[in-house]
């Protein structure tokens, strides 16, 4: 492997445009496979959710998923796609042992949804990204690659393989090329994945969680030479695994391949993987003669004609466009526009939605998912969604402040102590001891060693400076460790001094 | 979804058997390059007997939208799925590393 010369991004975007293209898998939720009705359950245990047809044993034959068309229809729809009269699955051929029938059962020419777009916001900005097509296709069986150096065949390297996974319905989502401001690329395919994220999440066709591969995303990028109308050679980064993480791949492919034009070189088009600890690409495969996939049409399955009479009773399933959904849920907040660009810029919008559903204050639920869980997942490298800290959970410890039960430090662990697992916010408080201390004897008691100690602050109260009074409520929350009802105490030093 | 072949060279057919993962001798490879063009050849009498305004089918009657309920059905036990695999551990089927591929 080269050692890889890496140019800073500005400098890159001096000489560079970058151009990309964007494809999202969707894995469907539904109850039963593409092709067979084996359940689509995920962590279940390997191979329990297999048959001849997902195994491919001879002379099985597959059947459609209506549910699975309805789904790729609705999805089309969505993305503003027309829907196909008339099209047909075709056989895309290679060989690998995540997929049994030697062939991934996918669409070719003919996808089921085409021509759409979307209208994303980065900073204020408006960026309309083309679709160029929605397909419907199945997903493969998950390799677990085991080294020889395990021992447990002598020198030999090998893989196992679980096929519960293969035969899931996936929708492939694939962009037209998209030019923006290079300063703005990353934000915008961030802003992009986020939106179909939110977009399919609210049809409800799919669980759409990028940490459990239910959303998967392929970045790809190449660079022109600024002026230049000739596009460059592409590589294509796969293992996206966060919205954070498609930022990362998109700013370190342009400085890579800004490095690789620097020096004269050419960028190989190759598959590159994105490593979340390190927020690098590496070589995948190189593209070569192995990618003539063969393509034809499916022979064991009949073509799929939807009436454009179902295609406009799905249509009108649709939920509210984001757009006007945006905009009423701003009015009912009374979110300024910035609020609402940061809320959605982080991903927090359904976060905010449903915390409020779960009665917090829209202001509180804005408050916590922007700072506090915000912050987390800034040092986890995390998305919101995924730390392990639910809408629910969030409007709970809310309650709790609200009732006096504890306050906005001690929240701080309680959600420190649900991350880690150890169970409901009630029982993190009870676990860890964290209730506040209202109890006025104890209170009162540290309010007189906190005056005691400061007397010069204690005389200023008695003079009408209750500005003065956080220096001593300060004193007392310290002695307190925090466990205090900070509002109550400052009622009795003024009471105790005025 | 491709143009019929007029000829196939000897290379095409080292292509075509590579893409296939089917590893052919040099005598093989000569054996098809000959034979191959003569099975072209009978396809193309057939592609005559359609006109231009008959349409390429993939399927040989009319039938479109088969679709079955999506219910989940009884599925093969781990032990009847792994049942023909040449080699098993940990539940799953044992296949040799790919190479190059992570």
């Amino acid at each position: 492997m080269t050692t890889e010369t890496l140019v800073p991004v500005d400098e890159a975007l001096e000489k560079y445009d970058p151009v990309m293209g964007l494809e999202i898998h969707i894995e469907l939720n539904t109850a039963t496979k593409m092709f067979c009705g084996c359940p689509t359950e995920f962590g279940a245990e390997p191979n329990t959710q297999v048959c001849p047809v997902c195994l491919a044993l001879p002379g099985a034959l597959p059947v459609v998923n209506a549910k699975a068309i309805e789904s790729a229809i609705r999805i089309g729809l969505a993305l503003n796609c027309e829907i196909a009269e008339w099209c047909r699955f075709a056989r895309k051929n290679y060989f690998y042992p995540d997929m049994p029938k030697n062939f991934q059962t996918s669409q070719y020419d003919e996808p089921i949804a085409f021509n759409g777009h979307v209208d994303v916001e980065v900073d204020g900005e408006t960026y309309r990204i083309d679709i160029e097509r929605a397909h419907m296709e199945e997903d493969t069986g998950k390799s677990l690659h085991v080294g020889g150096s395990t021992g447990r065949i002598h020198g030999a390297d090998f893989s196992l393989v679980d096929y519960n996974r293969a035969g899931i319905p996936l929708i492939e989502i694939v962009t037209r090329t998209i030019e923006v401001p290079g300063d703005k690329a990353a934000a915008v395919a961030r802003a992009y994945v986020s939106y179909v994220r939110d977009l399919i999440g609210g049809l409800g066709v799919s669980d759409v969680r990028m940490d459990q591969g239910s959303l998967r995303a392929d970045v790809n990028l190449s660079l022109k030479p600024k002026g230049s109308t000739t596009l460059g050679t592409r590589s294509e980064t796969k293992n996206v695994n966060s919205f954070r993480s498609v930022e990362r791949a998109v700013r370190y492919e342009i400085s890579r391949h800004a490095g690789i034009l620097d020096e004269g070189g050419s960028v190989l088009q190759e598959t590159r993987h994105f490593h979340e600890d390190t927020g690098t690409t590496s070589s995948g495969r190189e593209k070569s003669d192995a990618d003539d996939y063969r393509y034809f049409p499916e022979p064991d399955l009949a073509p799929v004609s939807p009436s454009r009479e179902w295609v406009e009773e799905l249509r009108a399933t649709l939920p509210e466009p984001p757009a006007v959904r945006r905009s009423r849920l701003q009015a009912d907040w009374g979110f300024s526009d910035l609020d609402m660009r940061d809320t959605i810029g982080a991903g927090a919008l359904d976060l905010i939605v449903a915390t409020v559903e779960a009665g917090t204050t829209p202001q509180a639920a804005k408050k916590w998912w922007l700072g506090e869980m915000a912050r987390r997942a800034n040092v986890t490298g995390s998305d919101l969604d995924a730390l392990g800290i639910t809408p629910t959970q969030v409007a709970e410890i809310q309650a709790l402040i609200d009732s006096g039960r504890i306050n906005d430090k001690l929240a701080r662990s309680v959600f420190d102590g649900v991350i880690a697992g150890e169970g409901t916010p009630e029982e993190v408080i009870v676990g860890r001891k964290l209730e506040v201390v209202s109890d006025d004897g104890a209170l009162g008691a540290a309010v007189d060693r906190a005056i005691e100690a400061d007397p010069d602050a204690a005389e200023k109260i008695r003079g009408g400076n209750l500005g003065v009074a956080g220096a001593l409520i300060g004193a007392v929350m310290k002695e307190m460790r925090g466990q205090a009802d900070a509002g109550r105490v400052r009622e009795l030093i003024l009471e105790k001094l005025t | 979804m491709s143009e019929p072949a007029k000829g196939i060279s000897r290379a095409d057919v080292s292509h075509l058997a590579g893409l296939a993962r089917i590893d052919l001798s040099e005598a093989e490879l000569d054996h098809f390059a000959a034979e191959l063009p003569a099975i072209l050849e009978h396809v193309a009498v057939v592609q005559q007997a359609a006109g231009d305004d008959v349409e390429a089918m993939s399927h040989p009657v009319p039938v479109n939208n088969v679709f079955r309920e999506d219910v989940v059905v009884p599925c093969l036990t781990p032990e009847e799925a792994l049942a023909g695999a040449p080699a098993s551990d940990q539940q799953r089927f044992l296949v040799p590393k790919i190479l190059g591929e992570d």
